[in-house]
């Protein structure tokens, strides 16, 4: 097979999500979690990794889908980004899947525009569509826009 | 090796040895025979010269070459260092410093061949002989000296090739060039100096340097006795200490575990792994340390250059280079340390002929000292020049507005000497490019508090000013108080605590008052602001004021930017060493956490931020004019204030200790007191606590005493101790209550009535013993002597 690559999926709201395997360090179950008062929303806070403090990213609130209903497990998705590993918390992991260039189809054009810059795309695989992740977009945060920390005077 | 990494290696060793450079060349002009020094710098140059050859950087190696040319003649004695020479030799060093920098951002070593500069260094030659000539005698001299056979680093044979392979040099494969390249660089490392490479045949062959970079060798002549060290990264250094962080967090679990299966066999290793984890986390720890030498390396240049600039004299001295501190540290005061530096040699010494009115010395004296002192490093940048002039800065201080003509008579000298450090004061009389434009001072405070230290400036009109920095071992690992708010843990540095106060239930209605709806607390009669962490933190929970159950609230006392205030929390843990992480970027934009820590649970907690904190609390805004106000007024009429614990002795009498000689106080339930003999011990984290008590202390009569020895009784009260360290030994004082902390002058002394007493003195219009802590742990130590003896005495007479 000609130019295929690798992804890591999971499951955010019953859609299939994607990231290039060879960013990801790890995939662990959920850990107990230290949240950050004043932190951006989209960070859910810290977790203790063997020793490393790791961010961890609420995906869901990344990729402004809904809440997920209390008692969802929580899966953690371990990611290199530039600034080290940062989790990115999902619903559920999926298999890891081989995927070709061919079937790789740039997000439409009423893709919102904050989701645009994470989704950089679709794979078309035989039964639903793989959203493909960009990670360093999706452990970017926009401090200023996102901030629940609100100026305050 | 790839030819990345030799580029590598190449520009991180450069920059050593240029830092060397700078030095030496600076002690070279002091003492130009300095045979040694001379060969030093010359061997650097060399080697940069030969390795950049073979790296390809081809302007670099011109300025290196012409610069060997001119050290050349100096070592041969031809020519005699004079400042010329040194100003240019020192500028080739920075040029050579750009050309790196360049190198190490695109990959080629620039554009600018400096010809000026060039042009120069062949000049200071004075003509005498062609550069090729000089060139061959550099090589020439290399050849005779001794090629000390080393431990064999790199096989004869590999420089064997090379050698037959000069005519082609050009043409080296790139894995043959490499190799040769990284031999020199191994060279290049003084560790590795004395692991000598086996003299090339090349060396003998004369006037072939100019276009055969692979003809150079460095000599083989070993620099001093290196100690046999690596180099090790400093990222490989960090990852070690994590994972031995999380190896005392394993060790701590199953210290638990093993404590309660209750197998002598689990206990015994659990015991042991529990010694072998803390000692390798103090060696690691030590992996971090450096001496502060390699930031002071520079300085002789830095005073060197600024004292030829303003037309000044300055030597400078040393002393206590080995002291060491963490990285981080040494890395966030080599800003601050330069910019005083700097000033000191500018604003402080005078010029040369006002020296020598005042009887001095033509050559102002610059003294750098560093010591450890208490868990902390001191640095004193010291220098015997004018010394500050009280009158102008508080002339300066009124007219600018930072002070009222009022508040300024009343400042002690003292104080008005720290007026230097506030935003945009300076009292140059005239700009320099150096400084005098009334930033810097302030910075150099700012960065010093942020790393958890402080500045203090002394001085003697006309004799010099001396700047203090105090500043704490590591950033690595700090004390931290552990408090609890809303169910989640956060550490507050122990720097920025004063002290914790607890009002109980029945106080808090009367004890926390409003000033227009902003919490107040009354603390000595001083009005503390009061900061609710739960609100700040917008965490749950925040309607009830104290949480605890018992409703009785906890304030801690911080300092920030010279401002206190309380901060109310639901629970105060401990004070814990714990491990500090930074943030990452994700949640830079949080000022209110300076990072974070695991625990010994494992679990995370974040570290607050104590000016992060009281800037969003609105406690710290623009308050620097208040603060001083306030310090002012505090001190309006003595100079020193000190703190004092002022507690009940035996028989209502009032003692005292001062507050600094006291790590904790504690209360202790009397079932947790054991015998050791006659002597009172608990068991305090983890250690026996020697409960020394005053009443045994202080009483005379012997048969009374043999009465206090008895065991506590189990129905009386918890006792009071105060922890108290001294020398190294930690030990409790046992005393009746505890009264208050005050702070006074103690002016009003009078001499001591009985032993353990230092004196009496007056606080707060009582009169109050001040307890002699040396005395009493004499006693103690005795103690035990004493009492047998005095114990049969006292039966003989029955």
């Amino acid at each position: 097979m000609a130019n295929t690559s690798q992804f890591c999926t999971f499951y955010l709201d019953k859609l299939l999500f994607g990231v290039e395997l060879k960013g990801v360090q790890e995939v662990i179950r959920s850990l107990e979690m230290t949240t950050v008062p004043l932190a951006p929303r989209v960070v859910s806070g810290l977790i203790n990794l063997r020793g490393q403090i790791v961010t961890a990213v609420n995906l869901r609130r990344r990729l402004e889908l809904e809440a997920a209903p209390a008692g969802t497990p929580v899966m953690n998705v371990v990611v290199r980004s530039a600034d080290g590993a940062v989790s990115l918390l999902v619903d559920e992991i999926g298999d890891v899947v081989e995927v070709e260039e061919a079937s790789f189809e740039p997000p439409p054009e009423t893709l919102r525009g904050s989701v645009r810059a994470v989704v950089v795309g679709v794979h078309k695989l035989n039964h639903q569509l793989m959203h493909v992740l960009d990670i360093g977009a999706a452990c970017q945060i926009d401090v200023n826009a996102e901030s629940s920390t609100a100026m305050r005077g | 090796m790839s030819d990345g990494d030799i580029v590598k290696d190449f520009l991180i060793e450069s920059q050593e040895n240029l830092d060397r450079l700078d030095r030496d060349l600076v002690g070279l002009e002091k003492n130009p025979k300095d045979k040694d020094s001379l060969a030093g710098v010359f061997r650097t140059i060399h080697t940069i010269k030969g390795t950049c050859g073979f790296l390809g950087f081809n302007k670099l190696e011109k300025v290196a070459h012409v610069g060997e040319n001119l050290l050349t003649r100096l070592r041969d004695g031809q020519l005699t260092l004079n400042p010329e020479i040194t100003t240019a030799l020192l500028g080739m060093v920075d040029a050579i410093r750009q050309m790196l920098k360049e190198i190490e951002s695109t990959g080629t070593d620039g554009v600018n061949d400096y010809p000026e500069l060039r042009e120069t260094l062949t000049q200071l030659q004075s003509g005498a002989s062609a550069t090729k000539a000089a060139a061959g005698t550099a090589v020439a001299q290399v050849s005779p000296e001794p090629t000390a056979v080393g431990k064999g680093t790199k096989p004869p044979k590999e420089n064997k090739q090379a050698a037959v392979a000069t005519p082609a040099a050009v043409e080296f494969g790139k894995g043959t060039a490499s190799k040769r390249a990284e031999s020199f660089l191994e060279q290049t490392d003084g560790s590795t100096a004395s692991r000598a490479v086996p003299v090339n045949s090349q060396a003998k062959v004369p006037g072939k340097t100019e276009d055969q970079p692979a003809a150079q060798v460095p000599e083989a002549k070993p620099r001093d006795a290196a100690p046999e060290t690596i180099r090790v990264g400093v990222n490989l250094l960090d990852k070690l200490m994590t994972q031995v962080g999380e190896l005392v967090l394993a060790r701590n679990q199953l210290l638990q575990i093993a404590n309660t299966v209750g197998d002598t066999g689990l206990h015994a290793v659990s015991q042991r792994m529990n010694l072998i984890a803390t000692e390798l986390q103090e060696e690691v720890m030590k992996t971090r340390m450096q001496p502060i030498g390699n930031i002071w390396s520079q300085f002789p240049r830095t005073v060197r250059d600024v004292a030829l600039g303003c037309s000044k004299e300055v030597g400078i001295e040393m002393e206590g280079e080995k002291t060491e501190l963490d990285k981080t540290i040494i890395e966030a005061i080599k800003d601050p340390l330069t910019h005083l530096v700097r000033n000191s040699v500018d604003h402080g010494i005078e010029l040369p002929a006002e020296r020598v009115k005042a009887g001095k010395a033509r050559a102002g004296r610059l003294i750098l000292r560093a010591f450890h002192e208490g868990g902390q490093v001191n640095i004193e940048i010291s220098d015997d020049g004018a010394g500050l002039n009280p009158e102008r800065i508080r002339q300066k201080a009124v007219e600018r507005g930072v002070i009222g003509a009022e508040q300024a008579g009343r400042m002690t000298e003292r104080e008005i000497y720290n007026l230097i450090f506030l935003p945009g004061f300076s009292t140059a009389e005239k700009v320099t490019n150096v400084s005098g434009r009334g930033v810097g001072m302030d910075v150099v405070k700012t960065n010093v508090e942020r790393i958890g230290g402080n500045v203090d400036v002394q001085s003697t009109r006309g004799q010099g000013t001396t700047v203090r920095v105090k500043i704490p071992l590591t950033l690595a690992i700090i004390p931290a108080l552990v408090v609890t708010c809303c169910g989640e843990r956060y550490a507050i540095p122990q720097v920025s605590l004063l002290e914790l106060v607890r009002l109980e239930a029945d106080e808090v209605s009367t004890g926390i008052e409003l000033v227009h709806g902003a919490p107040v607390y009354r603390l000595r009669g001083q009005l503390l602001p009061l900061v609710y962490l739960s609100r700040e933190l917008k965490l749950e929970a925040d309607t009830k004021r104290g949480s605890e159950s018992d409703g009785a609230v906890n304030i801690v006392v911080l300092q920030a930017d010279e401002r206190q205030f309380g901060l109310v929390v639901d629970q105060i843990n401990d004070t814990e060493e714990i491990v500090v992480k930074p943030l990452r970027k994700q949640l830079k934009s949080v000022k209110t956490f300076a990072g974070s820590s695991i625990m010994g649970d494992g679990k995370v907690a974040l570290i607050l931020d104590v000016l992060g904190l009281a800037q969003r609390a609105s406690v710290v805004t623009e308050t620097r004019e208040r603060a001083i106000t306030e310090k002012v007024a505090e001190s309006g009429n003595q100079e020193e204030k000190q703190t004092f614990l002022l507690f009940a002795g035996p028989g209502d009498s009032r003692m005292a200790i001062p507050l600094s000689t006291l790590a904790r106080l504690e209360e202790f339930p009397v079932a947790q007191v054991e015998m050791s003999g006659s002597q009172w011990v608990t068991q305090y984290r983890g250690k026996i606590l020697p409960l020394v008590r005053l009443n045994v202390v202080l009483e005379e009569r012997r048969n009374k005493l043999r009465a206090l020895q008895a065991p506590p009784t189990a129905d009386s009260g918890p006792i009071q101790a105060l922890v108290v360290n001294h020398e190294g030994r930690t030990f409790g004082l046992v005393v009746e209550k505890i009264l208050d902390i005050v702070e006074d002058p103690a002016n009003v002394k009078s001499a001591a009535t009985r032993a353990a007493v230092l004196y009496s003195v007056v606080i707060g219009n009582r009169v109050t013993e001040l307890l002699d802590i040396p005395a009493i742990l004499r006693g103690t130590d005795l103690n035990a002597a004493r009492t047998s003896h005095g114990h049969t005495a006292a039966e003989v007479r029955n």
